[in-house]
Order: structure tokens, then sequence, then C-alpha cells
């Protein structure tokens, strides 16, 4: 789920950015007081270890898919949260270097989405509550499977939300949301299985590598830069959402006023009403057919179609459009063709 | 992403390590431009598809002055595309308004935007590859701390990408020991799958330990310096800002268009 650049808008991509950086600074200053001096080796060659991990399969039966480990929780559950955080957004770079998966101005989007949830909401709440540092039992399963998906249910989400936020997208909010939630589901199972397997396996073959109670004297994750965090991201992307719903009114909307000569199918407005109808759109599979709070979709005036951010139709500019945009491909590919020809001969 | 793609890693590698005047600019320069010339891209609204045209100008001389092949690149381009097409291929089927005419057939504004997605993704993608290639993963981490990127981050890529190649090749030998024995059949069983992904892990935290030891031995001590080379020549200013300048100029006035009425029309 690595976001690209070509689906986000500056707004979001800049924001989730500042905010990517700034747990980035805290994670590195929390690792950097832990005075373990081994650590630094340590994370570099086990994010060398993701990355090597993500290219062996494992055939899923009955399916005639394959499954493999994809890192997040594993590496919290070695490192902590604070190590994991940046050696996952560490990977995350390279691949976005070297692989293209994953823009660079989304890498903000894509470190948070795949590092915040599982490395600070997952581990933390989930997976050493249930798990108790018992790493060899049942209940580590559970703790592994139910940490996996709620990491990759909440990192999906907010791909939906930025995404949306974004603008970019006609995909509705609903439908994108019933797209990407139950994929993530059955790829976190998988993962959570994975990583059990792997940490069942480390800890039976060398328990002493991994973290134990006593070893780690309570580093729990401090709640109030994290909710800080969260909170931020939260008003920015709800920002966002507000400000794009009110201006962009998406592609059905379009039609269902082409169809009816109305902006919405009328609905009655009322306190309770619109208060029921907020619950029904936040539960609803295809919520009003886009995403956006109520209160702006109320107030949205019936103003005419031809007002807002829609581009003018006019055949005369679209094909002086057309032609003008190949000319200058051509251009562009015959000035680099030039320069290389160029410098290759200089 | 499969074994191939490491072989790709490692040619950016050697792309990085040229000598080519764009290479020479210094890696702060190249990054602000790139960002720039990024955030440019996606700040155009959703629709225009003629005005991005010009842009590609920016990684297109980079790639010509670099000398990096254009194959490669394309390689990793279609490699990428899955996501940006998967979600960008429903806006045809949400947006049925007709947003143009080519010739007297509407365009709907759902393809409209489709083509728009497109266009961003391989400009953004290309600038974004073509920024590694032609300024190498050394150079591009150490002109990132001095950008103010947390050291502790800086030294992480830097041993990631140090060790990335060492531990690839420990599991590619893993997985070739394994199609050996399973006469070619490469899928995994689930038990087999989590032993052999353990050990893979042992196996890499051991060599982190012995990392750590031969650090040490050469004293280590919890610091690791960066070599910050060559200082901030002439060329670096005059690149960001001419580059600026063409963004803004392109991103103000749709250049595209200007030469397409001058074809047609013989006017501006």
């Amino acid at each position: 789920m690595h976001m690209s650049d070509a689906l986000i808008s500056p707004a979001v991509g800049g924001t989730m950015w500042a905010v990517s950086g700034g747990i980035i600074t805290y994670c590195a200053r929390k690792v950097k007081d832990s005075l373990r001096d081994n650590l630094v080796p340590l994370m570099g060659v086990l994010g060398a270890f993701i990355f090597t991990a993500q290219m062996i399969n494992f055939s899923i039966p009955g399916t005639g898919s394959s499954g493999h480990l994809g890192g997040g929780l594993i590496l919290a559950v070695l490192l902590g949260p604070y190590a994991a955080f940046l050696v996952i957004a560490s990977v995350l770079t390279v691949q976005a270097f070297f692989f293209a998966d994953g823009g660079l101005l989304a890498l903000g989007c894509n470190i948070f989405n795949l590092g915040f949830y599982p490395a600070f909401i997952a581990y933390p709440f989930l997976y050493r509550v249930i798990a108790k540092d018992r790493y060899v039992s049942s209940r580590a399963v559970v703790a592994a499977i139910a940490a996996a998906m709620a990491g990759l249910q909440l990192g999906a989400f907010s791909v939906v939300l930025e995404t949306k936020a974004s603008g970019m997208s006609d995909l509705p909010f609903g439908t994108f949301v019933l797209l990407m939630q139950p994929i993530h589901l059955a790829i976190g199972l998988v993962e959570g299985l994975t990583t059990a397997a792997v940490v069942s396996f480390v800890a039976r073959a060398r328990p002493e590598v991994l973290p134990t109670a006593v070893a780690t004297p309570a580093a729990p994750v401090r709640l109030k830069p994290l909710l800080a965090g969260l909170s931020l991201a939260a008003l920015t992307i709800g920002g966002g959402v507000s400000w794009c719903a009110s201006t962009r009114p998406d592609g059905l909307e379009w039609s269902i006023a082409k169809v009816t000569g109305k902006k919405e199918v009328a609905k009655p407005r009322g306190g309770l009403h619109a208060r029921l109808a907020t619950v029904q759109e936040a539960t609803a599979v295809l919520p009003d057919y886009g995403f956006k709070p109520p209160e702006t979709a109320a107030a949205k005036p019936d103003k005419p179609e031809t007002s807002g951010p829609w581009p003018a139709v006019s055949a005369g500019t679209s094909v002086s459009g057309i032609a003008g945009g190949l000319a200058t491909l051509l251009l562009v590919c015959l000035i680099g063709f030039v320069l290389k020809k160029r410098h290759a001969t200089a | 992403m499969g074994f191939e793609a490491w072989i790709e890693v490692s040619r950016m590698d050697e792309l990085g390590r040229q000598d080519t005047p764009v290479h020479r600019i210094d890696a702060r320069a190249k990054t602000v431009t790139t960002l720039l010339f990024i955030a440019i891209v996606m700040s155009f609204p959703r629709y225009e598809v003629s005005a991005l045209t010009p842009f590609f100008l920016y990684p297109l001389s980079l790639m010509a002055i670099g000398l990096i092949p254009a194959r490669s690149l394309l390689k990793k381009l279609f490699v990428a595309a899955p996501f940006a097409l998967a979600v960008g291929i429903f806006n045809p089927f949400f947006d049925h308004r007709t947003a143009a005419f080519v010739g007297a057939a509407p365009v709907s504004g759902g393809w409209l935007s489709f083509a728009s997605i497109l266009v961003r993704f391989l400009l953004t993608v290309s600038a974004a590859l073509v920024l590694v290639a032609c300024t190498g993963m050394h150079r591009l981490c150490a002109g990132l701390g001095r950008m103010g990127m947390p050291h502790v981050f800086v030294v992480q890529l830097l041993f990631l990408y140090r060790y990335l190649f060492m531990i690839t090749d420990e599991g590619a030998r893993m997985l070739r020991s394994i199609e050996l024995r399973s006469s070619g059949k490469a899928s995994l069983r689930f038990r087999a799958y989590a032993s052999l992904v353990g050990h893979l892990l042992l196996r890499s935290m051991a060599r982190a330990e012995r990392v750590y030891r031969a650090m040490q031995a050469r004293g280590f001590d919890g610091e690791v310096r960066i070599l910050h080379p060559t200082p901030l020549r002439w060329s670096d200013p005059a690149f960001v800002c001419g580059w600026t300048a063409f963004f803004v100029v392109a991103r103000c006035w749709n250049l595209a268009d200007m030469l397409g009425a001058l074809m047609t029309k013989g006017e501006l």
C-alpha cells in the first residue's frame, strides 16, 4: 500500500512529511539516549533483513497465492518502538529511492501509515498487552495476529483518508474503504502468522536475542507525544478532506445533479435527522457517494454548476492543448537527445 | 519484488558513482530542486494534462547529461505503476462529465484525470529515480544530513544500504539451495518458511554483532562520523535558481498550449 506522488496533493504530502519527520527526530533522540551502542549496526542489518525477508515467499494453501513478512511488527518486537520506527522509515526511504515504490513527497505518508501504527499503536497497546513477553505460546500468536491486523487496518484507512484529502481520485470513499480494508484484513492475518512463527522460532533457537521484561526495564510508549502526533495528523487530514469536499463535488454527485437537476436528493436536515444521517453515513457502505462532513454538505448552497474549479469546455483550446502537449513532448525529447549527444562526444 | 531487482540496485549504485556535470552538482541542490519539482507537478489541477508536458524537460535533461540509460528507469516505472494505476483507473467509471473534445469526440473528465494521474506518475517517479541515479546513495545521505535530517537516521540509511547487498546475497543463497532440493518449485510450506526466515534473522543478527565488535575494535564510541565532501560551488545555486525559474514559468503559463496555438492558429 505504498502511495505514489501522483495521487496526493502537496498539502497532504507536506503535512505528512512534517509529521513523519517530527516522529523520526523524536525517535532518533530516543535511540541516541538509549545508550545501546550495538543498536547502530543491529538496526542497519535488520533493515537489510526485512528487505530480504520480503523476497522469500511461502505458498498459502488452497489459494494459489503466496505471502511474506511485512516487517513492521517483527521489528517492533525485536527492537522496541523507537528503533523499529527508524528502521521502517529507512526501509521505505530506500524503497522509494531505488524501486520507485512510493513517491518522494508521499514518503511522509508511507512512513506514517506503515511505521507509526505498527510501532506505536499495535506493538505497545496490543502485542505487549496480549503476549506479555511470552514468545512461544498461543498468546503470542493471538497477539501477533491482532496487532498486525490492527496496524494494517489503520494504515489502510490512512491511505484512504490521505488519498481522499488530496482529491485526486474519484473513487467514492465507501467503495475505496471496501476495496482497501478487507484485503488488508487478509494481509494482516498473514503478517501476524509469519511474525508469530518467526518470533517463536527465534525464541526457541536463541531466546537471549529477544527482549524480555527484565532486560527492557519498562520502556512504555509515552502517550503525550503519541496523541499529539495523531491529533495533528487527524486535524490536518480532516481539514484537507472537508476543504476538498466542499470545493470539489465528486463525479457521482455531479451525475446525480445532472439527472435530478439538484445538487443532492432532498434529505430532511433537522437536528435529529442530521445526527441520524451522520450515523448512517458513517456506517453505510456508500455514504453519500463521497466523504464529507454533513455540515459542509448541508451548508452547500445550490450554486450554479458552472462555478467552481471545473475547467471550461472548449473544443478549440482542447485541440491546441493536445497539439501543444505532443509538440512539447517531442521538443523536450529532442533537447534531451541533443544534450546527450553533445555530452557523449565532449 | 524479486531478486532481479537487486541487479538493478547495483546498477543504480554504479550510475550514482559516475562523474558527469550533473553528478558534480551538490546533493542538496538536486534534492531541493527535485522536491520542488514534485511539489509543483502535484499542485496542478486534476484535469491538467498538456501543461504538465514541459516538465519532462527536467528528468530528461538530467538523464541526458548524467548519462543515465532510459531503459532501466522505464523498467522500474512499469514495476512501480500498479498502485497509481489501480486507484486512478476508477476515475473514468465515476466521472462521466464531458471535460474536453478531441475533434468532435467528447472526452470524459474521468479519462482526463486518469491521463493526468499517469503523466504525474511518470514525472514524479522518474524525477525521484533520476535524483538517486545521478547522486548516489552516499552523497545523497550526506546531503540530507547537512540539510538537517537527524544524524541517527542518516547513519541508519547508510548502514542499511551497506548491508543490503550482503544480507540479500545470503537470502538468495538460501532460496537457491531450496530450489535445488525441491526440483525447481520455489514456493515454501509455512513451517519451512518460518524456520528459514528465522535462520536468516539469526544470521543477520550474528552479523550485526560481529560488525559491532569490529567497530569497537576500531574505536567506535557510539558516534558515526560521516565525511562531508565538496563545499557549495557557484553552479549549485545556479542549478536551483534556473530550474525554479523554469518551473514557475511552466506553472503560471501553459507552455504547451501556447506552442499548440502557435502551430494551429499562428498566434499566441
